[in-house]
């Protein structure tokens, strides 16, 4: 689903270069549970950015579903995101002024999806993480797990075939976690490839493979436990 | 065309900042409503001073004499002399660019006492020997009667035409008019007309309303003033300036009456095109200069708007940024932002509209009901078109003033729009 070569990134920032990533190969097979961890610094958030095409690399190649992913124009990159990305972030980033039922259904609205429709199929996804009685209430009205929980169900709308979630479990208590996590194992368990950055332990030993990234480079790749 | 999603984002946005939203669109709802209220003053400006002129002959010239000023042909300066009759020929074969042509005399008035009678009753006006041709280059409203015609010229019949104000002091109340007889300076005359004046801003020699008609030829026979002309009004025909006319016919009354052609003092005239035009610029300078002050104002609403659409576009950075992750394409974040200028700029440009409308109705009503209607300022209004042209103006100044916005929100990389804070 996802194959990097040789992946390299830097930011300049007045004259000074900061070299991210340097070098990643990886390969990340459809289906697969997959955390990402290291240190502030180690470009753990950048390669999910990239990843997720909200960022362009510098050098080497990323193949997405078997489609080179290259200086796309921005309007092609918000149609790939739309169709194979779900994001969710750390912070919710839900839209302050739309209803739960309203957040959900936002990307088939950029599908041109029609409201009655959309809303439909928000309210199906909204059931299916317990929050249908939810729908008309206001971000602001809800509380971090179930904002995170409208958030997941926003990113699975569109049907994407890989979910990237930037520390989905860094603004949630520990028993919040535990039911996202839960809830992300489950949609996982129905054939989306999931990628999370995150660091801390013990929500990466809830998935399947760990990647350690340490300055720019993969230190460790351990599957299920093992060296991959 | 119209989409939910969109007008929530829109007014969800105004509303966040709903003091901010209400000055930005008060800059241009000012700015329609001073071009609307300057416009509308100035079509009132106009209107009046236009109207006086009414349907009198703009392209007019009028031409009487004057003591010479430079002996010619062994006549001495300061020579008086007077147009004749002949002189109408004369003018009417040389100048084929004259169309109208109205020779008058005139006499008696207020100084020398009454000097019309009818039985008990009398009063003192202005006695006019005329052309028919006059009514066609200041007209009246005969509304009872007729006019002098050319027969009447022709056998020196004894008619008049009276002013409304003539018949007010000599008949009664509802008195019929028409065949009687009055007597104008001791010669008996019948009234065959009743008029009113009707451009009330152009007044040769007294108030028309008291004033008498009688055909050219009876004038000067009856009170012998032999085939001497007062004086020449005339017409051109349309597309030839009347200044040509003017030059021409001065050209020909002096050589026909011996006066140096180089006398410019010798024949007095009046060019009322020449009046009329520059009056006519006076109002189109008036026009274009309330344009620029009118556009500079609502430009400088305009780009308030811009403005305070930059500040929106950054407040919701991070928001555009999360749109973007899923899925919304560059088009759609720049329709929305333009969508939103060009609403707030029109809606508040229509509210400037309708109240500057609104305020000039009810000063033209105003001045209707109380009676106040002047000379000077007359139903000020704007047309349509203004308005229409003023909205056009409206809609793609929004879009212009969301334009740089716009571009700046999607200029921003979407990962830099989500880390923002």
């Amino acid at each position: 689903m996802i194959r990097l070569n040789g992946i390299n990134k830097s930011y300049i920032t007045g004259n000074n270069k900061l070299h991210v990533l340097k070098g990643i190969d990886l390969h990340i097979k459809a289906g697969e549970f997959v955390s990402i961890m290291g240190s502030s610094g180690s470009g753990k958030s950048t390669l999910l950015n990239l990843l997720g095409i909200l960022d362009e690399y510098d050098a080497g190649e990323y193949f997405l579903d078997n489609t080179l992913i290259r200086n796309q124009s921005e309007t092609k990159a918000a149609g790939l995101r739309n169709q194979y990305i779900g994001f969710v972030f750390q912070s919710f980033n839900l839209i302050s002024f739309k209803n739960a039922m309203e957040n959900v259904a936002l990307p088939l609205y950029y599908q041109n999806v029609n409201r009655k429709k959309r809303n439909r199929i928000a309210m199906d996804y909204l059931e299916r993480m317990g929050l249908a009685e939810w729908a008309e209430h206001m971000p602001n009205e809800l509380s971090g797990g179930q904002k995170q929980r409208i958030a997941i169900a926003r990113a699975l709308i569109s049907k994407p075939k890989v979910l990237l979630a930037d520390e989905p479990t860094g603004a949630l208590d520990t028993t919040t976690s535990y039911e996202v996590m839960q809830i992300l194992k489950e949609i996982n368990s129905e054939g989306i490839t999931i990628i999370i950055v995150t660091h801390e332990n013990d929500i990466s030993h809830m998935t399947n493979r760990i990647i350690h990234l340490k300055d720019g480079l993969i230190e460790h790749d351990l599957v299920n436990g093992k060296t991959g | 065309m119209f989409d939910l999603d969109r007008w929530q984002e829109i007014m969800s946005a105004l509303k966040k900042n709903k003091l901010r939203t209400f000055f930005t669109a008060f800059g241009v709802f000012w700015g329609v409503f001073m071009l609307v209220i300057m416009l509308g003053s100035g079509n009132g400006l106009r209107n009046g001073v236009t109207s006086d002129f009414g349907d009198f002959a703009t392209n007019s010239v009028f031409m009487w004499t004057r003591p010479t000023t430079i002996p010619y042909k062994g006549l001495p300066r300061a020579r008086q002399y007077n147009f004749k009759n002949d002189d109408i020929d004369a003018l009417r074969r040389e100048i084929p660019e004259i169309e109208y042509l109205a020779p008058r005399t005139e006499g008696g008035g207020g100084e020398n006492g009454n000097n019309v009678i009818r039985g008990t009753k009398s009063g003192s006006f202005s006695v006019m020997g005329d052309y028919p041709e006059w009514n066609l280059i200041d007209p009246v409203v005969v509304f009872n009667g007729r006019f002098i015609n050319h027969a009447d010229l022709k056998e020196k019949r004894k008619v008049a035409v009276i002013g409304n104000k003539v018949y007010e002091v000599l008949f009664k109340p509802g008195e019929q008019a028409i065949g009687q007889y009055i007597q104008i300076r001791g010669v008996y005359f019948q009234v065959v007309g009743v008029f009113k004046p009707k451009n009330s801003g152009v007044s040769f020699g007294g108030d028309k309303e008291q004033s008498i008609f009688i055909p050219l030829t009876t004038f000067q026979r009856v009170y012998n003033w032999g085939d001497i002309i007062g004086w020449f009004a005339f017409t051109s025909k349309p597309g030839t300036p009347a200044e040509i006319v003017e030059e021409k016919a001065a050209a020909l009354l002096k050589r026909r009456h011996s006066v140096s052609p180089d006398d410019k003092e010798a024949i007095g005239s009046f060019n009322m095109q020449k009046e009329y035009t520059q009056m006519t610029g006076l109002f189109q300078g008036i026009n274009g200069l309330i344009w620029i002050v009118g556009i500079g104002t609502l430009m400088a609403g305009v780009i308030g708007i811009s403005n305070i659409m930059l500040v929106i576009v950054k407040e919701r950075t991070k928001e555009i940024g999360i749109q973007r992750a899923i899925g919304a394409k560059p088009w759609n974040i720049i329709s929305q932002i333009i969508t939103e200028s060009v609403f707030l700029t029109t809606f508040a440009g229509y509210v400037g509209l309708v109240i500057g409308v609104g305020i000039l109705e009810g000063v033209n009503y105003a001045i209707k009901s109380s009676g106040a209607e002047s000379d000077m300022f007359k139903n000020p209004s704007i047309d349509f078109n203004m308005a229409i042209t003023a909205l056009v103006i409206l809609v793609i100044s929004g879009a212009v003033a969301g334009l740089i916005p716009a571009r700046k929100a999607v200029s921003i990389k979407p990962i830099d729009a989500l880390r923002y804070e």
